[in-house]
């Protein structure tokens, strides 16, 4: 029983429960389970602790038999990406500076989660402080591609994408500053969300880039995405950049297919560098979209070119600054010798963070610094507004731009991370869609050779999650990708 | 050789806000219970996001246009980044090239210009967060250091004069004339024992050249400056110091890293502090958590349609409507605006402003001083001390009997309002002035029957000696009115052979 749950999609698991056929306890147990058995070789959590996890199991349970209201999640085990701070609960980051470090208050998300009895399920490995495409930057374990062992499954998210991918959990959290949700999603062929800038509250999430961080969604299919987005979604006061805009019901609008749909194929993306596999994936994708009645436009961005560079710049400034709390004096590490003030910064930051994070401090730093800013912040500001301009000219017309997510499928892991700059232009696709605040959707769209899945990306205008959910589902509808689960 | 002394002050104020800047913590001195007005966002812990207090913000604007400054529709929040131990984020919430006010001034008055005023420029006034405290433990070798963060993110507003003072006393009457303002405007208490109000003075001197040309010297920023007599006495001091440093070096300024001095109060000297070894670079950028405010015009209408009368235009008024001299205004004035609208009720009241300016600063002010009360709680309220100065005006007591009921009540400390009281005292002490003059006669006749030899100084030409017999008439006629007296000796002795 517990394969046929773990290989369940989360509409599935809820409509199951409520019809009795599963408790909360059956569903979490089965998870758990495919967590123990497996996890020793993915590594995708960093903390499941079963007792509490079945403690939540049991309390839905008891709710439902007592017939008290239950949330839209009830019973539904939900990962948490190790960034999403979790009262009384260690969130790491994955960094040995917050190993210790246990939030006095939940995420707003998590008080959405918990409102919505949904089953907290444990906490993912990522990248340290989310930098990274690999998870290969966790401070603790390096997270395995469920689709081959020797692959990464991406990053930041890589262990709540490789969670889902694996059955060890129907949904999952995870946080995209630059392609972070969107880009393990599609190396380990699950569906993942990024919404547009201010749609999910980031208070609680433990910030990289404020302003292109933005948590969201992943799952086995475009259903259990926009089920958990729709629960997360919303305003939230405590978050000045959440915006008070109604969060429609995306789960049930999701079946109506959408007519006349205009295409944009970004003439700049299918250029040099693109996997020929990917490259044929993604134009099959466009003529299924054809197929289906809608129109492929040509759109031009012309200023994507320098949206790594632009994201590079402001992602480090942003993260510079949002790091340096991390001083060893109020909470986290601390290095126990040390000379002086100086010293004990420099010692502690030194030893808490890895080499990364360094890094991006160190750029951050670099581009904010007197004599520099013009030349590196604020261009990279006016670069990042062209960008946006790109895209508000290309929505003129066509309703959703059709892309990669990545240039190739899963890499190795430790083929990248001694070349910084491969991996920073591993983003290339998703970088645009952070810098423009708009939202977009990885969703599985074939397999290479090798048997590596591939993703698609559609990225639409600002607050379009609905028309995104329904484009992802007439293609998911129609194809086999999504239902095909890596043999561990 | 002739020099200038050029000042510019920064004055930090901390608002009267019942929440901090950017989180529900309360914002109020605490410093026994560290620590303790505290949360997630004002620890800096990682996740949590700042949210703007609207009132801290209006207050701020509300300064800003009593200082006359220039309001842009749209001011942003930027992150200042240091590290220090009471700063828990590693940086201060703050604003840098888009301050929500700039370009404003405050006149002031000093004693060196007695009926003008000088008008001195504000560069910009701009709202931040306050840091936390550290508290280093000097006994057990000084190894441990305490952190407070109750104060960390409490709303600061900073408002940096343009260098317009030349002299200490300026920067006194300054400070004075800016305290003034923002405690009418209610929007800090200005207590510089508590930190709500701190000031630094950049201080240089433009030195007259041989040729005639002027010269600047090195400017040096004083800290630790904790009262207005400090500040005042520490620029004097300054001034000197670097006219001698100009003369041994002729160091002009830009040859040398601008200084920091701290002020010795105890030794009355200004001393150097440990320079930063290099021009701290802030690495100011725009902070991505919180969003720009924007400001309409319906808004500045809204607070200026609610704005108090300001201390100057107070001041103004006096002179004018009351006929006051520039110093009671003042004095009235700059006791507050509660004493200031006592001293309006009093003058109304028994209809002689002028009678109720000198009781207002010399009575009740020395009265509140001995008692170290505010008028709030003064025992005698502005109708009662109302009834006092109508009685005097309309001679029906004198003015020493004024003051005598006037202490009665405060011996009694009584605080019943009414007038029952004060013609009580009156009746019980006699002090109602006899108004019949026939009563008044036959004390008189014997009085200048006894002292034939000051009649007799009177008749020769000797007026002032007429007072002597004053005295010894209304020694014996309690209440009478020394003015009747007067007319009625003149006459009396007139009328003799």
């Amino acid at each position: 029983m517990s394969n046929a749950i773990t290989s369940t999609t989360a509409s599935q698991l809820l409509s199951g429960m409520a019809a009795g056929d599963w408790t909360a306890v059956d569903v979490a147990t089965a998870f758990l389970d495919q967590i123990q058995a497996h996890d020793e070789q993915i590594k995708a959590f960093l903390r499941v602790d079963r007792a509490e996890v079945l403690r939540q199991a049991e309390a839905v349970d008891r709710k439902r038999r007592e017939r008290q209201p239950l949330g839209r999640l009830a019973g539904l085990p939900i990962a948490l990406k190790d960034l999403v701070c979790t009262r009384g609960q260690a969130t790491t980051c994955a960094s040995r500076m917050l190993e210790k470090f246990v939030p006095p208050y939940d995420a707003e998300i998590v008080r959405r989660l918990r409102a919505a009895d949904a089953v907290l399920i444990g906490k993912t490995n990522m990248d340290e402080f989310a930098m990274g495409s690999s998870t290969e930057n966790s401070a603790f374990q390096i997270t395995r591609n469920p689709w081959d062992t020797e692959r990464s499954p991406g990053g930041s998210s890589g262990g709540s994408a490789a969670a889902v991918s694996a059955g060890m959990t129907p949904l999952a959290i995870g946080s995209d500053t630059g392609g972070s949700i969107r880009q393990p999603a599609a190396f380990c062929g699950v569906v993942g969300v990024k919404p547009t800038y201010g749609r999910v509250s980031r208070h609680g999430l433990v910030a990289f880039a404020s302003s292109l961080d933005q948590l969201g969604p992943l799952a086995g299919d475009v259903a259990g995405a926009a089920m958990l987005l729709e629960v997360i979604a919303g305003h939230d006061p405590s978050d000045s950049t959440s915006v008070d805009e109604p969060v429609p019901a995306y789960s049930m609008t999701l079946e109506q297919p959408l007519s006349g749909l205009r295409i944009g194929l970004p003439v700049e993306y299918f250029a040099e560098g693109l996997d020929s596999e990917v490259d044929a994936a993604i134009h099959a994708a466009a003529d299924f979209y054809e197929s289906m009645g809608a129109t492929l436009v040509d759109v031009t961005l012309p200023h994507s070119k320098y949206s790594v560079a632009a994201y590079y710049i402001i992602a480090p400034s942003e993260a510079a600054s949002n790091l340096a709390r991390y001083d060893g004096v109020h909470y986290g590490h601390r290095a126990e010798r040390f000379n002086g003030l100086v010293d004990m910064y420099a010692a502690s930051r030194g030893e808490g963070f890895g080499r990364e994070v360094k890094r991006r401090i160190m750029l951050g730093n670099y581009a904010l610094s007197a004599g520099y800013r013009d030349a590196y912040y604020l261009k990279a500001l006016k670069v990042r507004r062209l960008i946006r301009a790109d895209f508000d000219r290309a929505f003129e017309t066509c309703d959703l731009v059709l892309s990669p997510v990545t240039p190739t499928p899963a890499f190795k892991v430790g083929e990248l991370i001694n070349d910084p700059l491969a991996m920073y232009l591993s983003d290339i696709y998703t970088i645009s869609a952070n810098l423009a605040g708009l939202p977009a959707i990885s969703l599985p769209a074939g397999f290479s050779e090798a048997g590596l899945p591939i993703g698609l990306q559609l990225l639409g205008p600002p607050f379009s999650e609905d028309r995104l959910f329904r484009a992802a589902r007439m293609f998911e509808r129609e194809t086999p990708w999504h239902a095909k689960r890596p043999a561990l | 050789m002739k020099y200038t002394t050029v000042v510019g002050l920064e004055v930090h104020v901390q608002l009267l806000t019942r929440t901090k800047l950017f989180c529900g913590c309360l914002n109020r001195f605490n410093p026994t219970q560290p620590n303790v007005q505290t949360c997630p966002v004002c620890l800096g812990l990682p996740g949590s996001l700042p949210v703007m207090n609207r009132y801290a913000f209006e207050l701020a604007l509300k300064t800003g246009m009593a200082l006359n400054c220039t309001i842009p529709p749209l001011t942003k929040w930027d992150r200042k980044q240091y590290y220090y131990p009471d700063l828990p984020k590693g940086y201060q919430i703050s604003q840098y090239d888009l301050p929500f006010s700039s370009k404003g001034w405050l006149e002031i008055v000093t004693d060196a210009l007695p009926s003008e005023t000088k008008r001195i420029g504000i560069i910009r006034a701009h709202l931040e967060e306050d840091a936390g405290k550290n508290i280093h433990d000097e006994s057990g070798g000084g190894g441990d250091s305490f952190i407070d963060l109750n104060r960390a993110g409490t709303p600061l507003l900073e408002i940096v004069s343009e260098p317009d003072l030349r002299s200490g006393a300026e920067a006194h009457a300054y400070l004075d004339e800016l305290k003034l303002l923002l405690t009418y405007l209610e929007v800090s208490d200005c207590n510089m024992q508590e930190g709500s109000l701190r000031c630094d003075a950049n201080v240089n001197l433009h030195v007259q050249g041989d040729g005639g040309q002027t010269i600047a010297t090195p400017i040096v920023e004083i800290k630790n400056l904790n009262s207005f007599r400090g500040v005042e006495a520490a620029i004097e001091y300054e001034a000197k110091r670097q006219f001698d440093e100009w003369q041994r070096t002729r160091h002009k300024l830009g040859d040398v890293p601008k200084e920091t001095r701290g002020w010795d109060a105890a030794r009355g000297v200004t001393f150097a502090q440990r320079g930063k070894e290099e021009a701290a670079d802030y690495r100011y950028f725009p902070d991505p958590d919180l969003v720009p405010v924007t400001v309409s015009e319906e808004k500045k209408r809204q607070i200026r349609d609610h704005f108090c009368e300001f201390p100057a235009a107070k001041r103004t008024r006096f002179e004018t409507q009351h006929q006051l001299s520039r110093y009671d205004a003042s004095v009235i004035v700059a006791q507050g605006k509660s004493f200031a609208d006592y001293f309006e009720r009093v003058a109304a009241a028994c209809g002689d402003a002028k009678q109720a300016a000198n009781w207002v600063t010399q009575d009740v002010l020395r009265e509140m001083k001995e008692r170290k009360t505010s008028i709030e709680e003064f025992p005698i309220s502005s109708d009662v001390l109302a009834a006092i100065l109508s009685k005097v005006g309309q001679r029906k007591i004198t003015t020493n009997s004024g003051r005598t009921v006037f202490a009665e009540i405060l011996a009694r400390g009584a605080t019943v309002d009414g007038t029952e009281l004060v013609e009580q005292i009156i009746a019980e002490k006699s002090l109602a002035i006899a108004a019949d003059t026939g009563e008044l006669a036959p004390v008189i006749d014997a009085v200048l029957a006894k002292n034939a030899k000051i009649v007799a100084d009177v008749q020769g030409g000797k007026q002032q000696a007429i007072g002597a017999l004053i005295g010894q008439v209304i020694r014996q006629a309690k209440g009478a009115d020394p003015q009747v007296v007067r007319e009625m000796l003149v006459a009396k002795i007139a009328a003799l052979p």
